[in-house]
Formats: structure tokens, sequence, C-alpha cells
């Protein structure tokens, strides 16, 4: 079948130790991760969504292409809300993401908690919590916990623009520093923190001055370029693997959409969207690249397409009327041990 | 036996759980080499090495943001709070990370964070606070307050072994003033949860914790001598979770009760002690619930001023006696 055919002889060779078959299973999750955010602003549109939607239209590469530099099932992330691609690649499933924004009873987190906002230490990520910066602290004593047992494990933790500016992002990359813990950070510059440019978030050019501070060696790259964000990744995993301490990478990229769903981004120049979806959309860009360097068919790149729908109709199909939890199912778990929180007196009259 | 002071006690507790258990490790600013500043971990670092006594930067929210992600491993973290006064730089952590890792997530997160609270030791607004009420209001959490050597030791031990957070406040005006005999060889574990009668009585209650728990004592003995009267004093250990029985057990056997804190009284944990007390056991009450408390100001330096602001002794005893003769 001639869209299996093999690259020609004269094809460029394939970058960055990447076979041909992880080159197009990059583009699956990049495809799946825009499909699936699509398949969720319509079901926020049909109010199927409980809260907020958040959206990594634009720059889905960084968070698939840095993600893919990690060992699957031995390292661990801590994905921010526009980081849905990198917990697909750990092994997050569709249906799972799907059930937490529309709160169902058998979410991961049972409908405690929103969005991204979830775990599987075993598949290798951690969910974020609201407050940012906060992460950079806990995953320092995962990456801490790895070095005292001689793991050779990796941490891996992204941080926006935004906040880059929290104290607990400056302890936390202090903290790691110092301790010389294998922690990769990717530093996401995309322009916009909620309505926040970057001339009033911080007064350096480049979020990688910041991380010299500390004493992290830092690397700026193409934050939609997915072979430049995969090779600088995987040299600081790797460096950070062999005891080399904390690492920190910058990368541009641009939010084309609002802080969320309901923000109309009336603050962002109409030209600039324009330019970003039209000239630098990290998808498509990518898909060129496969196929101007002849490392893959067009034909190929339409069966990724349609697998990707096919997945996600199939997905939101088995939950989309799925129950919400029942309401005294709150009580639980606060504790190991009393198992349930008492249910108030007038709730029993 | 030898006594042993409750900074010793809590220091042993230290030590027995990190021979126990190759999961606990103790992580701070100058807990290494220096010790401690209280000296609570003197030696650890020769004994258990770096990898396990571990000095950090001046980052109470990365010490206790690093602790939780330790612990989410398997691991055992003992965070120390150089004064307990700075745990507020980790409130961020402690209550929205840490403390709703179990409910939101399904994530463990077996963490101790303790260190020197109190007053009574001159040490200003900054080196004295009580920080309880702060950490009280908080679900997920769990507050321990020893008020002798057995619970010093009995408590840090449970608090390690415990599988939810738990804040470990030790009153450093108890460190060396306070001393019994504890047996060797002997693992004390005092049960999370659970108040100790420090004195029975029959005449009125006197609920307290921590430093109190001994002016209450002290002010107990006055009153059995200068008029007779017989007071119980309950010791509630652990704050969080509340042992709401023992409280309502000792209400139903004298049916006056005197609430007796360190801290401010605002948002205290004494109004949430007398609301329950009202809930569950109002036909027992002969008396109003009062309290005698540290008044609604900053603590402040000057012994004349850290003496007036701060509950005492004689503080105790008129209320008692005003209470009794209700």
């Amino acid at each position: 079948m001639a869209s299996h055919a093999a690259p020609t002889p004269q094809a460029p060779a394939v970058p960055a130790g990447l076979t041909r078959a992880q080159l197009l299973e990059i583009y699956r999750y990049l495809r799946l991760t825009r499909t699936l955010e699509e398949r969720l602003v319509a079901l926020y549109r049909q109010s199927k969504v409980v809260g907020g939607l958040f959206r990594s239209l634009g720059q889905e590469v960084e968070s698939v292409a840095s993600a893919y530099a990690l060992e699957r099932g031995r390292d661990i992330l801590s994905p921010l809300i526009r980081n849905l691609g990198s917990m697909l690649v750990m092994g997050a499933e569709p249906i799972a993401i799907l059930r937490q924004y529309m709160a169902k009873a058998e979410s991961p987190t049972h409908g405690r908690e929103l969005n991204l906002h979830f775990n599987d230490l075993e598949q290798g990520y951690l969910g974020q919590i609201s407050h940012l910066g906060d992460m950079i602290p806990v995953m320092a004593g995962i990456a801490l916990t790895f070095k005292l047992r001689g793991e050779a494990r990796v941490g891996l933790v992204y941080i926006g623009d935004g906040g880059m500016s929290t104290g607990t992002f400056h302890e936390g990359l202090n903290f790691a520093a110092v301790a010389r813990v294998p922690l990769v950070v990717i530093a996401e510059y995309n322009r916009w923190a909620y309505s926040t440019p970057p001339e009033k978030q911080f007064a350096v050019k480049d979020l990688a001055e910041k991380a010299r501070g500390y004493g992290v060696p830092a690397v700026t790259v193409d934050g939609n370029d997915v072979v430049a964000v995969y090779e600088a990744t995987k040299a600081a995993v790797e460096r950070a693997r062999r005891g080399h301490g904390v690492h920190l990478i910058e990368v541009k990229t641009y939010r084309r959409k609002g802080h969320a769903e309901h923000d109309d981004q009336h603050y962002v120049p109409k030209d600039e969207l324009a330019w970003w979806a039209k000239e630098n959309d990290p998808i498509d860009r990518y898909a060129r690249r496969l196929l101007e360097s002849e490392w893959a068919t067009e034909d190929e790149l339409q069966q990724i397409d349609a697998a990707a729908r096919t997945e996600i109709d199939r997905a939101t199909d088995a939950c989309v009327d799925e129950p919400l939890p029942v309401g005294a199912s709150a009580l639980g778990g606060v504790y190991a041990d009393p198992l349930a929180a008492p249910r108030h007196w007038y709730r029993s009259l | 036996m030898a006594d042993v002071t409750y900074l010793e006690a809590l220091r042993q507790g230290l030590w027995e759980e990190m021979e126990r258990d190759p999961r606990v490790f103790i992580l701070g600013e100058d807990v290494g080499l220096y010790g401690g500043a209280f000296k609570v971990t003197d030696g650890f670092v020769k004994r258990f090495g770096e990898a396990r006594v571990i000095d950090t930067p001046i980052s109470e929210a990365a010490i206790v943001g690093a602790a939780a992600g330790a612990a989410h491993m398997g691991m055992r973290p003992v965070a120390e709070m150089q004064f307990i006064d700075f745990i507020s730089c980790a409130y961020d952590m402690l209550t929205n990370y840490v403390a709703t890792a179990r409910y939101r997530a399904g994530l463990a997160t077996p963490i101790v964070v303790r260190g020197p609270c109190g007053g009574y030791v001159r040490g200003g607004p900054f080196h004295s606070q009580s920080p309880e009420a702060a950490f009280f209001h908080t679900p997920g959490l769990k507050i321990v307050y020893p008020a002798t050597a057995r619970d010093a030791k009995g408590l840090i031990k449970a608090a390690i072994r415990d599988d939810d957070p738990v804040i470990y406040l030790e009153h450093k005006w108890l460190y060396r003033r306070i001393k019994e005999p504890l047996p060797d060889g002997e693992d004390l574990v005092t049960p999370i949860g659970e108040a100790r009668v420090a004195r029975e009585g029959k005449d009125l209650s006197i609920v307290t914790y921590g430093a109190t728990v001994w002016k209450s004592l002290e002010a107990a003995d006055q009153l059995a001598q200068e008029d007779g009267l017989a007071v119980e004093v309950l010791d509630l250990r652990t704050l969080l979770p509340m042992d709401d029985a023992a409280i309502m057990r000792t209400v139903e056997k004298t049916n006056k009760v005197l609430i007796v804190h360190e801290d401010t009284r605002t948002g205290g944990v004494a109004g949430e002690i007398a609301a329950r007390i009202n809930e569950q056991a109002f036909a027992w009450l002969d008396g109003p619930i009062m309290r005698v408390t540290a008044h609604d100001v900053p603590l402040p330096y000057a012994p004349t001023l850290e003496d007036f602001v701060l509950p005492q002794t004689e503080d105790i005893v008129k209320a008692a006696r005003w209470l009794a003769a209700y």
C-alpha cells in the first residue's frame, strides 16, 4: 500500500534519533490533543462541560514533544492546564479527560476536581493545583526521592510565563538546584498570562535568564518546532538522569485562545492572532515538515486524523450520558482514617 | 528509668522512627550539622547521613512542597519549621496542596511538619506564635500538640506513622522545663485523636492543651487548697481531629467548663469547643461555657507586656472561681 511506503532513499535522515514510526506517533498525539479539545468546545457549548474550558490551541507541540522525551512508565511529569498533550503522551485516556470536564462520577477524581487536575503516578503524571508554582517544590520532592533511592528517573514540570512570578516557583527552583535533583523545567512563554503581557509580568527578555540566577542551565527554543523541543528536552532529561541536576528549557510559543473559553481576547491584537494561526500553527508546520521531508505521506496523516476523530467520538459516546456523583459521596476520603466526614445533623431530620 | 525532658523525648521519638523505618527522613533549615536551632536533631546527621537529614535553603514553601512530593513517592518526611511562626510562609502549600491531596486526587501525603511554638519565653511577635487556629479550619490536616514528655515522644511517633499530613506543635517553654521518667526500650505511641485526663475532679472542668495544661494544673492545685474545689483538667493532645467524646464526658461529669488556651481569642480553638459542647451536651451544663485565652493582640516582647497578654495561672484561678460560684 503506497501510504505505508518507506521513505525514498532521497528523504532527509530522520532527526533526533527518532524513528519514522515515532515521528508519526508524535503527530498522532498532536492530532488527538487538538481533536479532543475541539470536542470539548462542542460539549462546552452544549453545557455538558460543568466548569471552564482551557485550550492549548497553537501550543500543542511543546507539550507533546517535551513529554515524548521522557521514558513512559518510569519518569513523572506535572502538567499545567494547557499541557493536555503531555498527559496523553504519558498514557492518560481521552475518556478520563472528557469525564473530568463533565464532572462524571466515573472520572478519575469522581467529580471532585476539574479538567486536567488528576494524576496517575504509575503512568507518570501528577496533576497540578490551581496555585501556580506549587508543583515546582512538589516535583522537586519527587525528583529528590528518585535521587535518594538511587533510581535513574527524571521529573519534568511545566510552568508558564505568569507562574514564574510566584514565590513557590523561586523557592522550588532554588531548592531543586541546590539539592541537584533530576528535574527538567519547561518554561512556557506563550505571550499571555490571562490578559497580562510579558512586559507587565517580568523585566527580563527571555525566561531562560531567570534560571541562570539559580545556577540552572537553560536554553530557549522555538516551542512550535517538534524537533527543537524534543531535542532540547531529550538532552536535558539525559543530563538530569546522569546526575547533572536541574535544567530549564524555555519554549517560545503563543496562546491563540483566551485564558478560558469565556474570554473574548479583546486585549489581543487581531493581526497577531491571525498571523500565528496562518503562519505558525505548530501542527500544520509539523505536518508540512513530515511531508516535505518525505517522512510521511498525505495518506498516512489523513488516516491518523480520521483515527483520532473516531477515537474521540467513541470516548465521548461512552461517557457523555454517565451520571454525576451522588451528593453524599462528597464526605468520603478526607483522611485515611476516619473514612468520611460526619454528615450534618439537620440533613437527617 | 531516667528523667527525660520534653525536648529529649521528642528527639528520642524522632531517632527511634528513623532507626525503625528507612523511609523517614528530615528536612529543614540548619537541621544537619548544626542540629537544629533548639538541637532537636543534634547528632542525627552523624548517625543517619546527609541523605536523611537534609539542610535546606530558607524556603518553607519548598520544604513542605518537597516533603509532599517525597511522601507521594512513599517516603515519610519530617519537615522542621525552625520556629513555627514561619509555617505561615508554607500556608498555601499546606492548605491548598497538602491538605486536599487525598480528597481531590487520592494521593497519600504522609508528612509531619513540626516546629517550636508558643510564648512565655520573651520571643516577641515572630518567635512566640500559636498557629493552630490557622490550620484547625482546614479539612485534611491533623494537628497534635503534646504537653508532656511522654506525649512529645508518643505523638511524634504516631504522627510519623500516620497516613495523613500531621502538624506537630511543640511548645518551646516546655522543652527543658518538663521532665518525667520514660521506660527504655518501649515503643511509646500516643494515639492521635485521644485526649487525656491530666487531673480528675468533679466540680468543674478545664479543657486545654499545650503549655496551659501546666498552668491549669497549677491553678487546680491552688483551687483545691484554697477553695476545696476538685477541678478536672483535660489535656486534648490532638486538636484535629478533636476528641469530642472525652470533652462531653468531662462536661457530663462536672457540668461546668472553662476552656483555656494560649492562642488569641477571636476565631480560636476555644470557640469551636464551646460550639461543640453547646450542640452535644447543652442539657448537662449548669453554667456558661467560659474562656481564658490570650488577649487579641500580636504577642509583645517586654516581659510586662507578654505577661499581661498571655493567660497566667492566676487568670485561670479567678475565672474558675467565678464559674464554680455560678
